[in-house]
């Protein structure tokens, strides 16, 4: 598994005429073609399989699941699975891949190209999933006159779950992890550069099998996916296993790569104790990712099996048990939320200590409560199934245990309150974001409280008061975060100023219209609103409207951000960014904007904590021989 | 690990580096044992999924047509695999290359004959997947079996490379690797699937 270049003799020619917009589809299309491939080669193995065994030669599950199975590595191998690691495996030289912008659609190891890869992709996924939200919003407006009626709604509510859900996932840890990990430690890149290649080029199938589903009959179990429904209703669901599967491996593969890029890939002296706060998050993250994720892949796998190979897990009447499958899910879709939060929350006290100019606060501390979370995480999945029949002697640990995560919360929390205290603090448009996320991830938290304690829970489950927690901890957590860390990192990774106006115009509007939705949800859901039914008693129609009126609000309240993002990548008025606009301490802006390959021109050496604002005589990093560029030195400030 | 900069300078140009591009890490061969136990520790669990699976479905139930010789004789078969798997890794690291290719062949033999019996075994199951123990026996079988063939692809990948020369007693981590991906499959049969299916 070395990353050897070919050798001499192997170097190809260098194209001379500028490249086509053409020419940087062609990963993409030899993929499709042999994703194509692939999928007629398993599908059409199966039929004859089928056939020679006297069975109807077509069954349109198995079949699809079939050729999935090969189309997926055609469509890995086509898009340069092949060309950059597979023919090393046949002992035969690996190619280069294109270095212009043609990078970005290719199978490419740069870790900075995979950061921005996964970030476009899963804004795109998130405008998707928001514009899904809209509709969501439309229909509930009234509970009579509604426009998808039962059916299309439940398609729309289960695809808006599972876009989100892919976007909690993979959008700070797949973009910002990618591409600030390895800065932040002082690597040149990740441990497994083409494996982390990889578990990218896994994400395109599952934006393709989602939609897709929507020609089989879309699915209308929720993203949870629950048995007895998901394995009786249309084939779609078969496309929403198989892409969440396909999801998970990406996840597992991103885990593992940042888990042993943090454990040995750190500069000289850059100590567990001196780790950027967010390298932290990542880390605790990786681990849940790595572990639990298995168990999300089992469970969807034995729905799949149930449906296409005759086994009867959840099928009660053969000896099935649906509530296994509860307990699976939650197994690992609990610990997600903190896949989720986690690097939120690295994220946001990274922005909370360099717009504060302090250390800091309890940074030990802050690290004992990633790793209480991460410790804590695989013994609370079912505090989401108090109501779903599960034995009494379960109900008081986890409740306990639920409430016991808000010990390791609070203290990141309580480190993101100490740095703020007595700060000066800069409110430039990222560190507005850090300070929303930390006010409504209280919200969110306390009203966790609520959902954890059993007595409580029974009257709250499935209802809307849940749908506002779990938005409130998670856009209020995660998304906010994320927002903070794209104008945080925005210079870094673009060499560009953005527009400080029009980033704070978006985070009023979001911050504001985020607010007004969700508590208004809260209401309803205190009086009973069910969630995830396509209507509701007629006297919610008040609050509905509202919350709808509001929920178009914060829609609307990207639109800043999107022309902000277009005025200053494809005008060419905006004004550069120098290599650490922030005059922050930290590794990713000693080097220039956006950085070279490899990120330093000299391997950096750490000699002191990356937060020390303000204490004499502090020093994070050297970068030996370096003095050319005078913005390398900021560090030592 | 010294980087072979250009001369600084101002201009476009001084931006280029030319690190020794995508030079090993000096932690690598760490870096990859590493990678590969948290992606065998990962897999673990899928496992381990299943086997709790079995008992929260059939509990200790096991119908009578279970086949126990023929349950023995696959275990046997893994095991004798997977000490000559380790035979070929401490052959290549005396540098016999003939011995290391003989015992990987002989891995490879094994574990074909494995997944033949676990197919005869489908074949001649007296139940199917639609009860409650069939479900846990051909979906742990199943997956078993989807992990015993994309190890016995990898260690013909490397039996071709082998051949071709491509390891020596001092750069055999393909070999490793490979072998260390086929044991953790055969401990799988051996601690989780047959102890699950056939002894409780």
């Amino acid at each position: 598994m070395s990353d050897d270049l070919p050798a001499m003799g192997e170097a190809r020619s260098v194209p001379t005429s500028p490249p086509t917009p053409a020419s940087a589809l062609i990963p993409i299309a030899r993929g499709l073609i042999w994703a194509l491939v692939g999928f007629i080669a398993g599908a059409g193995l199966t039929s004859l399989a089928r056939a020679a065994a006297g069975l109807e030669p077509w069954s349109l599950e198995l079949n699809f699941t079939a050729g999935y199975a090969v189309a997926l590595p055609g469509w890995l191998l086509g898009v340069g699975l092949w060309e950059r690691w597979g023919r090393e495996w046949f002992g035969r030289p690996v190619a280069d891949g294109p270095t212009d912008w043609r990078r970005y659609l290719a199978f490419t190891v740069d870790h900075k190209v995979i950061g921005i890869q996964y970030l476009v992709t899963f804004l795109g996924l998130f405008f998707l999933g928001g514009a899904l939200a809209m509709l969501i919003r439309w229909q509930l407006m009234s509970p009579t006159n509604q426009p998808l009626g039962a059916g299309a709604y439940n398609n729309v509510m289960s695809l808006h779950g599972i876009v989100m859900i892919a976007v909690a996932v993979a959008s700070v840890v797949g973009g910002f992890g990618n591409y600030f990990v390895p800065l932040l430690i002082g690597a040149r890149d990740m441990a497994f550069p083409r494996l982390n290649a990889l578990s990218y080029w896994l994400v395109p199938p599952v934006a393709v099998l989602l939609l897709l589903s929507l020609a089989f009959g879309g699915w209308d179990s929720g993203w949870t996916a629950y048995p007895p429904l998901s394995v009786r209703n249309a084939s779609g669901q078969v496309l929403f296993n198989l892409a969440i599967i396909t999801f998970g491996l990406s996840s597992i593969l991103g885990g593992l790569n940042f888990l042993v890029t943090i454990i040995h890939m750190r500069a000289p002296g850059m100590t567990w104790g001196r780790l950027p706060i967010f390298v932290w998050g990542v880390f605790a993250t990786s681990w849940i990712a790595l572990i639990f994720t298995q168990f999300l892949a089992a469970a969807l796998m034995m729905v799949l099996l149930d449906r296409i190979a005759g086994t009867s897990f959840f099928e009660a009447a053969a000896g099935g048990a649906p509530l296994l499958y509860q307990h699976i899910f939650w197994f690992y879709s609990h610990p997600a939320v903190y896949i989720f939060v986690m690097p939120g929350f690295g994220l946001a006290l990274e922005v909370i200590t360099h717009f504060s100019r302090k250390p800091l606060f309890a940074y030990r501390w802050a690290v004992a409560g990633f790793l209480g979370i991460l410790g804590l995480s695989g013994i609370v999945w079912a505090h989401h199934m108090f109501v779903a029949g599960m034995p009494g002697q379960l109900l008081a640990p986890i409740l306990v245990s639920t409430e016991l995560i808000s010990i390791p919360t609070g203290l990141i929390f309580l480190s993101a309150l100490g740095t703020l205290w007595m700060g000066r603090l800069w409110l430039r448009a990222p560190m507005l974001f850090a300070l929303g996320m930390v006010f409504n991830f209280l919200i969110g938290g306390v009203t966790g409280i609520f959902l954890a304690d059993v007595p409580t829970d029974i009257g709250l489950h499935d209802t809307y008061f849940v749908v506002a927690h779990f938005h409130y901890t998670i856009i209020g957590g995660e998304i906010f975060a994320l927002f903070a860390g794209l104008y945080y990192w925005f210079p870094k990774m673009t060499g560009r100023m953005y527009s400080e106006r029009w980033a704070k115009a978006h985070f009023w509007l979001m911050f504001l219209g985020f607010n007004a939705t969700f508590l208004a949800m809260f209401w309803v859901g205190l009086h009973g609103m069910n969630r995830r039914i396509f209507t509701y008693p007629i006297d919610l129609q008040g609050p509905n409207l509202v919350t709808s009126l509001f929920g178009f609000f914060l829609g609307i309240s990207f639109l800043p951000f999107l022309w902000n993002m277009a005025r200053t990548l494809l005008a060419r008025r905006a004004e550069p960014a120098p290599a650490n606009p922030w005059a922050a301490r930290t590794l990713e802006w000693q080097t220039s904007s956006p950085p070279p390959p490899e990120n330093f021109v000299a391997d950096p050496v750490i000699d002191g904590h990356p937060y020390d604002y303000g204490v004499p005589g502090s020093v994070h990093a050297v970068l030996p021989g370096v003095g050319a560029t005078g913005t390398l030195t900021e560090g030592t400030r | 690990m010294t980087a072979l900069a250009t001369p600084a300078g101002g201009g476009a140009g001084a931006a280029l580096v030319v690190h020794e591009a995508h030079a090993p890490h000096p932690a690598k061969p760490a870096i990859d044992r590493l990678g590969l136990w948290l992606f065998i520790a990962s897999e673990s669990m899928l496992f381990s999924t299943l086997a709790v699976a079995r008992f929260y479905l059939a509990g200790l139930d096991r119908p009578e047509g279970v086949n126990l010789p023929l349950g023995l004789a696959l275990t046997v078969d893994l095991f004798l695999s997977s000490l000559l798997s380790y035979r070929a890794v401490t052959k290549i690291r005396t540098g016999d290359r003939p011995g290391f290719l003989a015992a990987l062949a002989a891995t490879i033999v094994l574990g074909v004959l494995f997944i033949g019996g676990v197919a005869m075994e489908w074949a001649s199951a007296e139940f199917g997947p639609g009860t409650p123990y069939g479900t846990a026996f051909f979906s742990m079988t199943g997956l078993h079996v989807s992990h015993l063939l994309s190890g016995l692809v990898v260690l013909i990948l490397v039996y071709r490379l082998g051949r071709r020369g491509s390891f020596s007693a001092d750069d055999h981590w393909g070999i490793t690797a490979a072998v260390r991906y086929w044991t953790f499959v055969d401990a799988m049969w051996l601690l989780v699937v047959f102890p699950t299916l056939y002894l409780l």
